[in-house]
């Protein structure tokens, strides 16, 4: 150690740190150690202990907050910040990848494309979400972005001879690089009137500015396309339903919950943090965004006869209602996003893991007639499926009703009453396309009679998921007090 | 106005002036005697073999994308170049790990094949 | 002799930028809306050296360093995605690649 890299310093990277180190490890492994390719699947042991030492080390950093009573830690001269904020997204992503690895060898053994650099992209894409996270420089929070969005252009485009998946690569890695082009572009003008690349700073010089500095608005717009893409909000959403279905669906769980929850963590910390004292200016952007997100995710979901298509535009809705969260901008709202994307994690993976199962040799299995006829079939996975939809429909006792409940109610409690009834609108809508998928498993009659492609883990994943989402909704407190801790202020 | 620019203003005339004198005196002096083979691209007798627009093969590409990084990675190692003796032993251990990630996917590059020519 | 006004550098990095923008959103061949990409991402490196040379910091620069690097990666990602599309359709006209419809 030393005066460039104290043990501070490490202490608050050591996750990304081992996160990236087992990354590398199983790139050389996956050779050396494992040539057989039905081998392969030992690689998930890296995975876990990667995963364990991350889990072991934000469990370390929470302890050490409590024990010195702080709320946040930070390093190399505040451009990393542990805090609350950062601990909580990261277990978000901890779990988020930990089942896409579980669930993904038969997965891709189907395919025909089961590579051992898979399980390394994992991990590498997450290190990128842990620097999202808890980053508060501009540097770090780009070099964490590109670092998740390159392991993710890979990802989408993994099935090398799949048409529809080349072509959701090159759709999500275009457009993904023009938004990034537009992020770094207001990065620079936050640099130009701060004169340092730390959040902290660049928040002080843009508050000593007037509301309506055409610099500040300049900065304000371009970063915020490129953030409004990442986490596919309208008019920037048109990638997210191509790279959805055609990425490989363990491919579009984990860039659906964790990629978004990663993007959500950034748009927090940039707009909480430097933008916040032009709240007056983005406020009413933002609720023009978020209302036309949520119409174009909900309406354009009617229409859908891919689940994967489907739950894209769903998933594109709810980056609108968490929008509104931001908008509300109080406490309740703030915290309202964190407990809607730890909901979001749970019953949305859940939801792709049973179409994951419906991959099988020679059937695709992502239409609706595919689903058709589930619960003759298969009746655990048909139940499943049933409460992930509700819960996604935003419907009690489900979790998902917990995180509306609390978008709309920071919502009326900061007096935006339109934006709640318009919220409240779009569910019945939402629960007329999710219902469709519900008549198709339980009335109509199965068109084939192959069975599930089902594994241990993918077996253990669905559990998991599918009783925190009964759980969360049931019995919600000691989630909401995890929830709690992760306020930025 | 910008005095400094004197020069460059000169020595973009020179520059410019240069060649035109060069080709006009060129064709004032030499005889003229045109015929097919001076229009050739190369006098030395060997034909074109085909145009230089065409395809080329799938392996360049991908020794261009391993150029690419491995290249434009370097970028790193200048920096520390320039502050060589005020980091010290900690750059150098630095500059280790970097490298070690790099050799990392280099193993990995070579054992995939990708260095191979086929 | 005098400086070049800063101003001019920044108008420039934004008429660059905004180049970079149309090209990616008329040009057709996918190589040459990558390219486009690049320049914008060059134009905000541009930008980033004016400052850092505007304010006398050195972070900047550094900026520019990464933004150059995470500009090589995704080029080399970039390529790559090309070629398999290459290899499975015979065909880089973006118009083209679009089979997945509504």
């Amino acid at each position: 150690m030393s005066q460039f890299y104290t043990s501070t310093d490490h202490f608050t990277i050591i996750p990304a740190v081992m996160l990236a180190l087992f990354g590398c490890a199983i790139l050389l492994f996956d050779f050396l150690v494992f040539p057989d390719p039905r081998q392969r699947k030992y690689l998930l042991i890296f995975v876990a202990l990667a995963e364990g030492f991350t889990g072991y080390a934000l469990y370390r950093q929470t302890e050490w907050l409590t024990a010195n009573g702080q709320t946040s830690l930070t390093g190399f001269g505040g451009s990393v910040t542990v805090d609350g904020f950062g601990i909580f997204f990261n277990w978000i992503f901890v779990i988020a990848a930990m089942i896409v690895a579980v669930v993904s060898y038969k997965y891709l053994e189907i395919s025909g494309e089961h590579h051992g650099e898979y399980y390394g992209l994992i991990l590498f894409a997450q290190s990128g979400m842990y620097f999202l996270a808890t980053g508060t420089d501009l540097i770090t929070l780009f070099i964490g972005l590109e670092l998740m969005a390159l392991t993710f252009y890979v990802m989408v485009g993994f099935l090398r001879t799949d048409k529809r998946s080349n072509e959701a690569a090159i759709k999500y890695l275009l457009l993904g690089a023009f938004s990034s082009g537009f992020l770094v572009y207001g990065f620079s003008l936050m640099y130009g009137m701060a004169g340092s690349t730390k959040l902290a700073v660049v928040a002080e010089a843009i508050r000593q500015r007037p509301l309506w500095d055409p610099v500040v608005f300049l900065a304000l717009a371009t970063t915020s396309v490129g953030l409004l893409f990442k986490i596919s909000a309208a008019p920037f959403h048109m990638w997210a339903p191509d790279a959805y279905e055609g990425a490989p669906t363990t491919v579009t769980a984990y860039l659906a919950v964790a990629s978004k929850a990663a993007s959500i963590a950034f748009l927090l910390r940039i707009f909480m943090g430097p933008f916040w004292s032009a709240k007056e200016v983005w406020e009413p952007i933002l609720s023009v965004v978020a209302v036309l997100t949520m119409t174009v995710g909900n309406l354009a979901a009617i229409n859908q006869t891919n689940i994967k298509r489907l739950l894209a535009y769903s998933s594109i809705s709810h980056a609108g209602y968490m929008l509104l969260g931001l908008v509300a901008g109080n406490d309740t709202g703030i915290n309202g996003i964190a407990v809607y994307v730890m909901v979001y994690t749970f019953m949305n993976l859940g939801a792709f893991l049973v179409v994951v199962a419906l991959r099988r040799q020679n059937i695709i299995g992502e239409d609706l007639d595919d689903i058709a006829g589930l619960m003759s079939r298969s009746p655990g996975y048909a139940v499943l499926m049933l409460i992930f939809l509700l819960s996604l429909a935003g419907i009690p006792p489900t979790a998902g009703f917990l995180g509306k409940y609390y978008i709309f109610l920071s919502l009326i409690q900061t007096g935006h009453f339109t934006l709640a009834v318009i919220g409240t609108l779009y569910v019945a809508v939402a629960i007329y396309y999710y219902f469709k998928i519900v008549r198709s498993m339980f009335i109509r009659e199965s068109t084939e009679k192959a069975p599930m492609a089902t594994s241990a883990g993918l077996r253990l994943a669905l559990g998991v998921s599918g009783v925190l989402t009964l759980a969360i909704g049931v019995y919600p407190e000691p989630f909401l007090r995890l929830a709690q801790t992760s306020l930025l202020r | 106005m910008p005095s400094g620019y004197i020069p460059i203003l000169i020595f973009l005339a020179v520059a410019i002036s240069f060649p035109v004198v060069a080709i006009l005196a060129a064709k004032l002096i030499r005889p003229a005697a045109p015929s097919v083979i001076k229009l050739e691209a190369y006098e030395c007798g060997i034909k074109a073999a085909s145009d230089s627009r065409g395809r080329y093969t799938v392996r360049f590409y991908i020794i261009a994308i391993l150029f690419v990084i491995f290249d434009v990675e370097t970028i790193f190692l200048f920096p520390w170049a320039v502050r060589y003796r005020t980091l010290g032993w900690f750059g150098v251990a630095e500059v280790a790990v970097f490298l070690a990630i790099l050799i990392v996917g280099y193993i990995w590059a070579y054992k995939k094949g990708a260095l191979e020519w086929v | 002799m005098t400086e070049v006004p800063i101003s001019w550098f920044l108008t420039l990095s934004a008429v660059l930028f905004v180049l970079g923008v149309a090209g990616f959103l008329f040009r057709r061949n996918i190589i040459t809306v990558f390219m486009s990409i690049e320049l914008m991402l060059n134009a905000v490196n541009l930008t980033f050296i004016t400052f850092s040379y505007q304010l006398k910091r050195v972070n900047g620069h550094l900026f520019a360093f990464f933004v150059m690097v995470v500009a090589a990666a995704e080029a080399a990602v970039g390529l790559a995605i090309i070629l398999t599309i290459f290899k499975n359709r015979g065909t880089l006209n973006i118009d083209d690649v679009d089979s997945m419809k509504n």
